[in-house]
Formats: structure tokens, sequence, C-alpha cells
């Protein structure tokens, strides 16, 4: 926000983190969405894992396309720039300002219809360019602002507000992702909090295109009875194949999962994942597995949770494009401009 | 039979099939009479094919400078029997067709010279190979013309050896080649062909290069460090030479890391996205494209008018509507980028007219784009983007700095009471913007599309949005100060008649004027450079009776955004319109306004004009 400096009044004993910073310092706004809305829930996690993480808020670029989803990013983060961009073409703003200065956390905000309807393709390129972002998806099934029409997300069979059935069905955009080569694919849930931070701050950290797609009821418009995106269909058939403890670099390991189910996985500044395999036979650095149970799930009606599928080893965008090391708009002229002596040779190539 | 005969003022054509392998020995041709020292100006007219179909390659070599495409040929090269009936037609009364007579044919006009040169007899006898054959076969009338035109074989020679560097297997062969046109043509055709280059040094400080070449190299020097762009006929070669010069100039020696970004995005509407955000974070970005990108691309266009974010687009116009005639030239979207996108909104444009003016145009726009926080257009079109012009050489300040406009650091936000992004602080309508990451507590905001205040927070109170609509206005109300004043072709206006043009047209314009001149009706010209349009354009309207109004287009855009802008009755335009794809004609344009001033019978207004 543009400023007009005015007291901050915080309670004296709120929790500090290690930058000093307390939780109410990365708030935003006052949300405009309906009360009860899943996408708030999502925002506070947000809040809540930036905390943890000590994360400085003005290193931190939020980014969203149109809709309820993409008015969130107003209501975290106060001391982040952000930007509200054009429907669906969230990703390609994105991909740019990160070409610009590759230092800044890039958090993309977007959802079912921005990200599965109008703007399917550059999500699915900015997967495939492994994109550094963490790109949240508030899946909630349909499009709220403009009052209750299916989005592409939607499960075939499921009713609207008004009782229509959605004939179509639906894109899985985690499988999607998976497919396409992100590096980090997760599904939570907007009741889920024990889930979704940690998760959030995994994603944070992982280095290359990490997804979340978090189904976010919709109060409004798809929160009733035959509507499988509602509060009570997705408590009913949430599957979580893992239970995830982030832990920052320099940091003890303390988590007591049982020996055998546990995988870590380091990531690139050092940090590592710890992860419980809630299910035996699962393992998320299994591409192939992680989209076949997200297949096997949907026909038995299930929605997978937790860490899908991470590969620590894949480069991100910045990498790719060999990239220098200082961000590109950080160059001085002299560092950027050739000068006449050089001009004076191209010339002379063209005569 | 009565021969043409002329020094260095001729059009000579060379017609042969796509993907044989002609482009770079007619480009040969062209290069050689310029080393020379003869001003030309060679003009690929090809196909939307990569094989099989027709493509022509016309040179014009002008020692008075007379550049612009000229209608009626004086030597054609017939390489393509398919295209032989047309070819044949085209050639002035007197003028020379060389074909491959290896396959003897009549051509049934008396009026021309024909010049027989058995090109794939003799590369028979001489090469092995099938496919050496077939290529040679232009390295030999290329042979062929040094002797007949009587330019110096040793140029051609230097050239296959530049070109060939690094090859050098390459260049005994091509030379052979060479030879044997040259000895063919030396002993069967000697007086064969009256036209002749003449040696000068007009070519000195001179270059002969194409705006797409120029532009990227511009975008290198105006310090763009993001391209991000969609692969679209005429202006791919933009972004490729963005790349080329930075492959040459922006890898840092020692971590061999780029200084740039070069995005192939997956379509128009990623592209522009890639560079606003890029533009956002404070990193120069551009995209290239034309027509048809431009409409996917005016979306984003109306964000970061009003969200107020630089950007740089180059439209390389090509022949529309729709998919239209990609690989020919038209200046057909200058209302669609005037007015690019919904809602009220303007954008700046600027209309380069040769090489070397898409090299500057490009280099400035971005300091014009940062200054002005808004998009500009560099609208150029397929005859500058993709045609060699003899142009001056490129030129460069080295005490020149980047204008990056009202941006504030972070010693400039400590030192601040309060701050809103979209406060007219200045009273010129433009304000002061901050990059992510610049302070940890100050210049936050959220960029939106959506109606904001001052202070960048959303509003729905239409008295604000208004204001700040207004605001925006001011700030193009403005912009002319920032951008390329018009050029006149008379130091003082000293005739009743006014003609304004713009962009390509530029080519043929100084010969059209020649000619008026010597027909009796001297004219002053005006060549627009860049939109909103200053107090220059409107006065020179303002100090003639009536303005012609060369456009290449059909239906009048320029005028029309005139019209739109200013307060100029439209009876005092008169549109001399061409828009069939290829470049105009200095011809066209004598005779069209030749015809509208001598004819008394039509409309009142040509008679009052007498």
């Amino acid at each position: 926000m543009t400023y007009i400096i005015k007291p901050v009044n915080h309670h004296p004993n709120l929790e500090k983190n290690a930058l000093g910073l307390t939780r109410r310092d990365y708030e935003g706004t006052i949300s405009t969405l309906c009360a009860g809305c899943g996408h708030d829930s999502i925002s506070a996690a947000v809040i809540e894992a930036c905390y943890d993480l000590s994360l400085a808020s003005d290193q931190i670029a939020k980014l969203s396309g149109i809709g309820c989803s993409s008015k969130s990013p107003s209501y975290f983060l106060n001391q982040a720039h952000g930007f509200n961009s054009v429907h669906g073409r969230m990703p390609s703003v994105a991909t740019g300002a990160n070409l610009g200065n590759q230092d800044l956390l890039y958090l993309g905000v977007s959802g079912d219809g921005d990200t599965a309807g109008i703007g399917i393709g550059q999500f699915m390129h900015a997967a495939r360019r492994q994109l550094n972002i963490t790109y949240i998806v508030e899946n909630n099934g349909t499009y709220g602002l403009t009052k209750g029409q299916f989005s592409a997300t939607n499960d075939q069979g499921s009713k609207s507000k008004y009782g229509e059935e959605n004939v179509l069905a639906p894109i899985d955009l985690a499988a999607m992702a998976i497919q396409l080569g992100a590096g980090f694919v997760g599904r939570s849930f907007s009741g889920d909090k024990d889930q979704l931070v940690p998760l959030l701050k995994a994603a944070m950290k992982f280095k290359g295109f990490s997804l979340i797609d978090i189904i976010s009821p919709c109060v409004t418009f798809n929160n009733h009875v035959g509507s499988t995106k509602s509060y009570d269909h997705i408590r009913e058939h949430n599957e979580s194949v893992s239970s995830l403890d982030f832990v920052p670099i320099g940091q003890e390991i303390k988590t007591s999962y049982n020996e055998g189910s546990k995988v870590d996985v380091p990531l690139h500044d050092g940090a590592i994942l710890t992860l419980e395999k809630l299910s035996k036979k699962y393992n998320p650095l299994d591409k192939g597995l992680a989209v076949q149970s997200l297949n096997e799930a949907e026909k038995n009606g299930k929605v997978l949770t937790g860490l899908l599928y991470i590969n620590p080893e894949i480069k991100d965008h910045a990498e790719i494009l060999n990239i220098s090391d200082t961000p590109l708009n950080q160059f001085s002229d002299k560092e950027l401009c050739p000068g006449s002596n050089k001009l004076a040779k191209v010339n002379a190539s063209l005569n | 039979m009565s021969k043409l005969a002329s020094i260095n003022e001729f059009v000579i054509k060379f017609a042969n099939v796509n993907g044989s392998g002609s482009a770079s020995a007619n480009q040969m041709i062209a290069k050689g009479i310029f080393r020379s020292g003869i001003p030309v100006s060679p003009k690929n007219i090809f196909p939307s094919n990569i094989q099989g179909l027709p493509t022509w390659f016309e040179i014009r070599a002008s020692e008075k400078g007379y550049l612009g495409r000229k209608a009626g040929i004086d030597f054609m090269v017939a390489m393509n029997p398919q295209s032989y009936i047309q070819d044949v037609a085209e050639i002035n009364p007197g003028g020379y067709l060389l074909y491959d007579s290896s396959w003897k044919r009549e051509f049934h006009r008396e009026d021309i010279n024909i010049i027989e040169v058995p090109l794939t007899s003799l590369c028979v006898d001489e090469f092995q190979n099938p496919k050496t054959r077939l290529l040679f076969k232009n390295l030999v009338y290329v042979g062929a013309l040094s002797y007949l035109m009587s330019i110096k074989k040793d140029i051609f020679i230097e050239l296959i050896e530049e070109q060939f560097k690094g090859k050098e297997k390459l260049i005994a062969p091509n030379v052979q080649a060479l030879e044997m046109g040259f000895n063919y043509a030396k002993k069967h055709l000697v007086d064969a062909c009256d036209i002749k280059v003449n040696q000068k040094n007009l070519t000195d400080g001179m270059i002969l290069t194409n705006g797409n070449n120029a532009g990227g190299l511009g975008c290198v020097y105006g310090g763009a460090t993001v391209c991000a762009w969609y692969p679209i006929t005429p202006s791919t070669s933009l972004a490729e030479s963005y790349k080329k010069y930075c492959d040459q100039f922006r890898v840092d020696e020692k971590t061999g890391k780029n200084k740039f970004a070069f995005v192939q995005a997956e379509d128009e509407l990623a592209s522009i996205g890639m560079a606003i955000g890029a533009n956002w974070n404070g990193a120069r970005a551009f995209t290239a494209t034309s027509g048809p990108g431009i409409s996917l691309m005016t979306e984003f266009v109306g964000l970061a008018y009003f969200a107020e974010i630089p950007v740089v687009i180059f439209n390389i116009q090509r022949g529309g509507p729709s998919t239209g005639m990609p690989t020919r030239t038209q200046q057909s979207d200058i209302l669609s980028c005037a007015y690019a996108s919904h809602g009220d909104t303007k954008h700046v444009m600027l209309i380069p007219s040769d090489p070397k003016e898409c090299f500057e145009f490009a280099a400035e726009s971005f300091d014009i784009s940062d200054r002005l926080q808004t998009p500009v257009f560099v609208l150029s079109d397929l005859d500058i983007g993709m045609n060699d012009w003899t142009c001056p050489e490129f030129e460069w300040d080295d005490a020149r700095e980047f204008d990056r406009g009202k941006v504030l650091s972070k010693d400039d936000l400590d030192k601040m009471e309060s701050w809103g992004r979209y406060l007219d602080a200045d009273g010129d309508g433009i304000p002061f913007r901050t990059l992510p990451g610049t302070h940890p507590e100050k210049g936050a905001y959220f960029t939106r599309g959506s109606s904001h205040d001052e202070y960048a927070r959303y509003v729905e109170d239409g008295e604000i949005n208004a204001r700040n609509l207004s605001r925006i206005l001011k700030k193009f109300e403005g912009a002319h100060k920032f951008l390329p004043k018009p050029i006149f072709k008379q130091d003082i206006n000293a005739s009743s008649k006014g003609l304004i043009y713009f962009g390509s047209t530029e080519a043929a314009m100084q010969e059209s004027l020649d000619q008026l001149s010597a027909s009796g009706f001297p004219i002053d010209a005006m060549r627009v450079r860049s939109f909103p349009f200053s107090a220059e354009v409107w006065d020179f309207i303002d100090q003639h009776e009536f303005v012609f109004l060369v456009e290449q287009n059909r239906d009048a855009q320029m005028k029309t955004l005139m019209l739109s802008e200013g307060n100029i009755n439209p009876e005092k335009f008169i549109s001399v319109l061409s828009f069939d794809g290829a470049p105009i004609t200095a011809d066209f344009i004598s005779e069209s306004i030749i015809e509208i001033m001598s004819d008394k019978d039509t409309s009142k207004t040509a008679e009052e004009i007498k």
C-alpha cells in the first residue's frame, strides 16, 4: 500500500519471530470476501507461514489474476508489493517479474476459474518453465464473483446451488502439474491449517514451480448438499498421503515420525522437508506413482491431500536461462549499454 | 533493338523459386553495388512459404539516392519458369532478360533484349553433386552480372570470403562458380548490356541493414534486459537480432552468465504479460509482434496503461486485416495501436522511417516509456523491418544516460512523510513509482487494473476514478515533449499545399517531391514521427490551404487519428492511399497528386487547389 504514516498499535506481549515481527505485521487490509469464505483461512495460513519462516514482507511479491481468489492478496502482507493483473494471466506477469528480479519470493494467488479456465495455458507453461513461484489455487469449483457458474475443476455430477448438474469431467490441476514437470505439487484443504501451513512453508522454500491446489469452499455458491467442494464433503472424503514438517537450515529435526515411514528431502538452501508417509505405498518422489494415486483416488471419490510430488533436483527458470546472479533490474547503464566503440564495429560489419 | 542505357540508375529484379538458395546470391548483388559506392534498396518479395512458391528480389540502385520501390524492371533475371509470363511482362521496353538457356524459350517480346546463359548446363559440366549444382547456379548468374554490369569481380570474391569465414573449404567452389559466370559472359556476351555500375563513393559513412536488425540492436543499447516474444512474420527477426547482439555484448566474461533474458513465450498474451511483469520490477523489457499479435495483446496494453507500467511494443506492420498478407507491407495498425484496448486509452507511438531511426527509436522508447510510465508502440513495417536499406551509420553518445523516470529509492522514501502511487505530485500528471523490494516498510502498494485512488486503493467512487483518468490524460497530453519531432523536407514553407507522410514512405518521398516540382506542383512536406502530435504538426496543417496525407492503408487511418485529435476541417485533407502490400512508389504518389491537382472536372475541392 502506498503509505500515510499511522501508528501501529500492537499488544505488547504479542509473540515475535526472528525478525522481531508479530503475526499482525504480516496482515493485510480487511477482507471483503463473504463471511466464512475458505479463501480467508488460506490468507491466515499464508500469514502464519510467513511469520513462522521470519520472511521479510518487502522481499515478497504477491501476484494474482481476477476473481474472488485474486482479491485475497490484499488481505495479507501489507508490506509486500502486489499485482492484481488480468484474468488468467498472472503466470506471465510473474514470469516477467521473476526475470527482472529472481531474488524476490513470488507468491501467485489464483482460483480455479483463473487457472483451470481462462488461464490454463499460462499456468501450464509456467509449470513447464519451472518458474520459481509458490502458486496457490484457491479452488472452490465455482465462479463466485459472477454468481455460481461451474468452473473447470467442478466434479462431474456435482450439483450447483440451483440444482443443475455438472455434466463435464473436471480438470485435476495437481495431476496436470505433475505431468508438466512442476517440481513441487501439493493439495490441501482451507479448513486444515495443520496440513496447509507446513505445506506452504515448504513450497515457499522450494526453488522451482510449486503448486498448492487448495480446496476452498465457496460458502455462498458451492457449499450445499450435492456439491463435491463443500466443507462437509471435503472433510468426509479427504485422504492425506503425508504429514509434513519443514525444518529450516541449521535447525535440528525434532519430529518424531515412526522409523521407516519417514522421508527427509533436502531443499536447495539446505533446509529439510521431513515427511511422514501416512500411506505405506506412497512415495512423493515417484512421479508415476503420484499420478496413478491421484487417478485412483478420483475413481474412488477421494480427495488426496498433502505433498503429492516433489523433485528437489530441478533447475528453476532463471537457472535454465543462465541469467546472471545479479538480478537484471540492478545493472547500471554502463553495464548494459555496449557503447560507441562496439557500435563502430557493428557499423563496420554492415557495410 | 534499342537497349536501355543507364549508369548507376536502374532496377534489377530476380525471380526465383523459394528455398532454392537464391537469397544469398541476390543479397550479394545488392551488396556488390553498395560496395561500389552506389546507394541501393533491395526488396525481398517473398511468399508465406518455405519451399516451392515463386519469390522475387528487387534491387533499385540510384546514385541520386532515390531508393523507393519503382515499378517497371530494367533488368530481369528470370530463374523461375513458373512465373516467366508475369516476369517478362514487367520488363521495360529496351530492358533486359537473363534466363537459364539450358532450356531455350521464346518470350514473345520484340522490345526487350534477351541474354542467354546456360546456367544449369554450365553447373552440370562443372559440379558433381546435384544439390551443389542447384546452389551454384545462383553464383553463376552473379558472375555473369558482374561482367555484364561492370561490377568489380573482386568485390564479390571478397563477399564470398566473408560469407564463408570459418568454412574456408566452401570459398574455392563458390569463387569457381562466380568465375564461370563471369568468363562465360566475357566470351559470349560482350556489349550485351548497357546498364552499368560506375564506382563512386556515395556509400561512405553508410550501412546496409534492415530495421529489425537495427531495432534489436537499439534495444540492447537502450538497456532492455528482457525480451519476451512470440514468433510472427515480419517481427521475428527483431527479437532474434536482440538475442544475437546480447550474445555478443551482454554475456558476463567471468561468469559466462547472461545480463539479459530471452523468452519465447507460448503466445502473444504471455509475451506482453512477461514484458509488463519485468518492467513492473524495473527491468526494461519489450516484446515484438505484428498486427494479429497486437490484437491479442490489447487487454494487457490497457492494464499497463491504467496501472501505469512501462512497456515497449514493437509492431512490425504487415498486410491486414486478419491473417492478411503476412509477407507484405502496410501501415494499417495506426488506429489499433493508438487506441489499443477497451475503455478510454491512448498510447504513445514512435514511427521510424528507416533502420537508423529503428535503432534510435528503439533505444529512446525505453526512456520514454519509463518517463511516462505507459506503453510505447514502435510502429515499423515489413518494408523497413525485413528489407535492407542504405542508411547512415548508427551513432551513440557515450555520455548519454538512461532516463529511468520517477522511481523512488530507499533514501527518497525515508525522507518522505507520505506518498501516493498515483498522486500528481509534480503537476505533470506523472506520478512517482516504487519497485518491489526497495524498502522494508514503505512504498509497497497493490498494482491493479481495477479503479483506484491516488494511494492505489481500490475504489468504486466515480469521481475519484474520473479524476484519475483525467490525470492520465494530462500525462499523455504532455508526452510530446519527450517524443521525436516531425521532420520537414523544406527550410521554409513556400507552398500553399502541404503533404504529410510517415514511416517507410520516406524512401519514395524525395523522388516524388522532385517529380512534383518538375511538373510545376511544388509541395511542402512534413514527416510525422510520433503520436501524440506536437504543436508543429498542427501548425503545419494550419499553414497550408490543403494537405495531402500519404498513407499505406485503405482507410486513411492517420487522417482519422489527426481529425479525432485535432481541431481540423476534414475537407482540408486529401488522402493518397496505397494498400496493395507493395512498398509505395514515388510515381504513384506523384501521379495521384498531379491527377488531383490537374483534374478540373473533379470535386470543388480539387477545383480550389488549382
